[in-house]
């Protein structure tokens, strides 16, 4: 692992959906067992570069998320390599069993990617708004949850995932994310990233919080208050010994997500947090709700996923570590 | 026989509800124009006179029942709604906004009117499975009607319901399929072909029609047959255009989810004013 961190977070000219493709094309020109699954979605996931490239290893099932999980299994089992995506909810949600069987108890190796994660999928409402799809899949036994920030990241993680085995699930922003690692940055799948350092409190921030917990930091850094930022990409395998020292050496910790802050990061903390070395906790993320449309900007307020909101849980945490 | 007036009248409706659609679409800026335009014809044939509804008391017991599955479309169908009456025409420009009743799918809890909550493809073929099968327990004579789209038969939670339906022999649920020929990849012959619906639902023990989904007397007509026939769940094929109405969208191959300029809006506006004068003056 070698990060920098960007020397200014932009929003990047180039969108996610767009690095997951060009990097897809990449790894299948020098792996012939590589393919690509959707579920009449590849449009919207900017993947038709792809099937032009690779028509014959471009598997567009149509609407069906179930069956096309359960032939990604097959497809694995003679030795392929499947990507398979739709939005988040209808590639956990809906297929679930066949994640949790088809894929996972068959021990067999399937990319799983779900698309517009939490207020992301903004227009298209509550119904496709996952605040759940990490919880749902970190049920599985030794499954691998990954939430790339930026397009570096994303970049690194999926070329690894190249040469590993088992069932992955990629949580994707399909659009321009904001800028938080330099090009050539480099991870460990399993190991968080320490952003900033900080004596007095610990934000843990996954996906695009990761820019509202730095912005968050830097403020309260004007109040005196010294904030480590530490982002968890890899949610499962979590990084049992970097949330332990976070809460040893900063003795309060808050977690900061785009999902239900049951289950996921929030959950996956506290149980490393009150296993090993209990200090103050909060939870920033959705407080147990049903999605609903509108525009980002507006769910985000919403649902309490700002800047503001984590000021007042550091302050909050801060008050009972006293 | 259906009278001259009630067809113009149900025309006239589904122009009402097109131009309804563009503007709220339109005011947005973007959204699901395809899908909500090629059902237009049948939900006017509906809301024109075909369902039994009270504007003024949404959840009247007596009332017929409509699950759009393919939840996308409910632009169209919310439009029919505030035309009669269920709320007023002006919310239709809070589609999608932040606090709104109108979000891009149906939702039973928000919008006077939706009697189902869908957006999940699919899932509508079974809450309409049940519903018909809880009218029926109680003894109601009411129907219900069920939409879904060509792509979303794709999915085997439909077929799990068909089967079950004519088990049940639920012969007060009527079924169109919007077959428009696209879902959003493409044409759905190219992606996974859906073929024949009508002999496929026809095989599962289903009473099956088949028409042209945008001509108004067809759709009437294929609804009350579909009302007199026994002892078996009715589907109606629908040949549709996705997008029909907006000839902009009409040509589009991609044309499920579009953005729209205030021009581009205008212009349809225009072009469906003009459909609307010559028929009223017919
Ligand atoms: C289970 C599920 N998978 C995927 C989607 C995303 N999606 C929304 S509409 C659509 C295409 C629908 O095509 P079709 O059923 O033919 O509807 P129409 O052409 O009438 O709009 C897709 C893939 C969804 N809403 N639900």
């Amino acid at each position: 692992m070698s990060t920098k961190l960007a020397q200014e977070r932009i929003t990047e000219a180039k969108e996610m959906r767009n690095v997951y493709c060009e990097t897809l094309i990449e790894l299948a020109a020098g792996n012939k067992n590589i393919v690509s699954l959707d579920a009449d979605l590849m449009n919207s996931m900017g993947m038709v570069k792809f099937a032009h490239h690779y028509p014959e290893r471009t598997f567009d099932v149509g609407i069906q998320e179930a069956n096309m999980i359960g032939v990604a299994a097959g497809l694995s089992a003679t030795g392929k390599i499947p990507f398979a995506h739709s939005f988040g909810p209808f590639a956990t949600r809906r297929c679930f069993d066949q994640l949790f069987l088809s894929c996972g108890y068959a021990r067999l190796n399937v990319r799983i990617i779900g698309s517009d994660p939490g207020v992301t999928a903004a227009f298209n409402g509550g119904t496709h708004m996952p605040f759940e799809d990490m919880g749902i899949v970190r049920n599985i036994p030794n499954v691998t949850i990954l939430e790339p920030v930026d397009s570096t990241q994303l970049r690194d993680l999926l070329k690894q995932t190249e040469n590993l085995y088992g069932v992955f699930y990629l949580r994707l922003l399909r659009k321009s994310a904001v800028k938080i690692y330099e090009d050539g940055s480099t991870f460990t799948i399993g190991k968080g990233v320490t952003l900033k350092e900080g004596k007095d409190v610990t934000l843990v921030a996954s996906g695009i919080m990761v820019d509202d917990a730095l912005k968050a930091a830097e403020e309260l850094e004007t109040k005196g208050i010294s904030v480590r930022v530490v982002n968890i990409f890899t949610l499962k395998p979590i990084d049992r010994n970097l949330i332990i020292q976070c809460a040893e050496e900063t003795g309060a910790i808050v977690t900061v997500e785009n999902h239900n802050i049951i289950n996921a990061l929030g959950s996956a903390v506290a149980e490393v947090v009150v296993e090993n070395m209990p200090v103050p906790m909060e939870r920033v993320g959705v407080n147990d709700l049903f999605g609903e449309v509108g525009p980002q900007n507006y769910l985000k307020q919403r649902f309490g996923l700002t800047v503001e909101n984590i000021v007042t849980k550091v302050n909050k945490v801060l008050s009972r570590k006293k | 026989m259906i009278s001259k007036d009630t067809v113009k009248e149900i025309k006239i409706l589904a122009l009402h509800i097109r131009m309804e659609t563009m503007k709220a679409i339109g005011n947005l800026g973007f959204g699901h124009i395809g899908g909500a335009l090629s059902i237009t014809d049948t939900i006017a044939a509906l809301y024109g006179g075909a369902m039994k509804y009270d504007p003024k008391n949404p959840q009247w017991e007596q009332r017929d029942w409509l699950v759009c599955s393919k939840g996308h479309a409910g632009p169209a169908i919310y439009s029919a709604l505030a035309l009669k009456g269920f709320f007023p025409v002006e919310e239709l420009l809070t589609l999608n906004k932040p606090g709104t009743n109108l979000p891009s799918h149906c939702d039973r809890n928000l919008t006077k009117g939706i009697d189902m909550t869908t957006g999940s493809l699919g899932q509508g073929a079974s809450l309409a499975v049940g519903v018909a099968l809880g009218h029926k327990l109680d003894g109601r004579d009411n129907f219900t009607y069920l939409i879904l789209g060509d792509g979303e038969i794709q999915e085997g939670q439909v077929w799990e319901a068909v089967l079950f339906a004519a088990q049940k022999k639920l012969d007060h649920l009527i079924t169109f399929v919007d077959y428009n020929k696209k879902q959003l990849d493409g044409y759905t012959k190219d992606i996974n072909d859906v073929g024949d619906i009508k002999s496929k639902f026809e095989a599962f023990g289903w009473h099956g029609q088949e028409i042209d989904g945008s001509n108004v007397i067809e759709i009437i007509e294929a609804i009350e047959n579909a009302k007199q026939h026994k002892d078996k769940p009715s589907v109606i094929v629908l040949h549709t255009i996705k997008g029909k109405g907006w000839a902009f969208a009409e040509q589009e191959l991609f044309n499920h989810h579009m953005n729209i300029s205030r021009d581009q809006m205008e212009e349809a506006l225009t072009v469906l004013s003009a459909e609307l004068e010559g028929l009223v003056k017919e």
